[in-house]
């Protein structure tokens, strides 16, 4: 088995592995929808706080991973 | 590219983290209500700092063995982002006990020790920068970390177990009583399948930032290494 296949067969199986979350998001969800923007306004505006630390977090992994591959392409030029 | 599978799998257990954190249902639990979802970022923070200064105590041995100048630069960096995680575990801790406990800082035995922590590890850094003879840093600082790993357990795990606290673990009939503690039995199944993914982000978030930062100490002291 190659290396990159072995890649791919983790990264899948930890994604699908998370799918089971779902069961439960739905249940709280159903109970709470409310009008036009369902989800978002349920549960006291919870979810504006989580998309709101999604995007920090997206940034953040955009950032470091810049950084990450300017690092390696200096550790080769080096 | 080196092996880049475990930053691929630690930004995938954050997203879960940051998704799932926020849509399970939580236990209701004497006043935490739903604070008690900071169970998946302010305690990560402490298990991070864990490891992180335990690899760094690890190089410091390895470089008393080897007088390899690499492993100064691998045990100071995972020390800088160990103390990172450290202030980020107080400043978090801080917000959520004013919500909880009423004040931010209510000299419970654990926060002050794992302040007395950071403070250590904060001397740590000003003791590597107080010389100028690379080997001499090297040699000195290696010494300090393992004294300070030592204090730091003890700190952080054993003695806020033996007095009254406010944090989980302590003894019963502290001040504040109507926190339940959390440790143990009390976090339910569903809040555990979220709480381990987080705390193994979080670690290979750290374990990720101090290598970044290690190729970089690595790159700039080229010329003191010898492979």
């Amino acid at each position: 088995m190659s290396k990159k296949n072995h890649l791919k067969r983790l990264i899948l199986s930890v994604i699908f592995s998370f799918f089971n979350v779902l069961l439960y998001a739905q249940t709280s969800a159903d109970s709470t929808e409310n009008g036009v923007n369902g989800v978002m306004r349920s549960h006291d505006k919870i979810y504006v706080v989580m998309v709101v630390c999604i995007t920090i977090l997206t940034v953040l992994f955009l950032y470091l991973i810049r950084i990450d591959l300017k690092v390696s392409k200096k550790e080769k030029i080096s | 590219m080196k092996s880049n599978w475990w930053k691929i799998l630690c930004i995938g257990l954050l997203f879960f983290t940051f998704s799932a954190g926020f849509l399970v249902k939580v236990p209701f639990l004497g006043n935490l209500h739903e604070s008690i979802r900071n169970f998946f970022f302010h305690v990560p923070m402490w298990f991070g700092q864990i490891v992180l200064l335990s690899l760094s105590l690890g190089y410091s041995i390895a470089y008393l063995r080897t007088q390899n100048i690499k492993h100064d630069i691998y045990a100071a960096e995972f020390a800088k982002t160990g103390i990172v995680y450290g202030i980020l575990g107080l400043g978090t801790g801080a917000i959520w006990a004013n919500y909880t406990w009423g004040e931010p800082w209510s000299n419970d035995p654990k926060q002050i020790a794992a302040a007395i922590a950071v403070l250590i590890y904060l001397a740590y850094l000003v003791l590597r920068g107080s010389m100028n003879d690379i080997d001499k840093r090297a040699g000195v600082s290696a010494v300090y970390n393992i004294f300070a790993y030592f204090i730091y357990i003890p700190l952080i795990m054993i003695l806020p177990r033996l007095v009254q606290s406010l944090h989980p673990g302590g003894m019963e009939g502290a001040k504040g009583g109507g926190n339940p503690a959390l440790g143990g039995d009390s976090l339910d199944a569903t809040m555990r399948l979220i709480f381990w993914p987080a705390v193994l982000g979080w670690v290979l978030l750290g374990i990720w930032i101090s290598s970044l930062k290690i190729r970089l100490s690595l790159l700039a002291n080229k010329n003191l290494i010898n492979e």
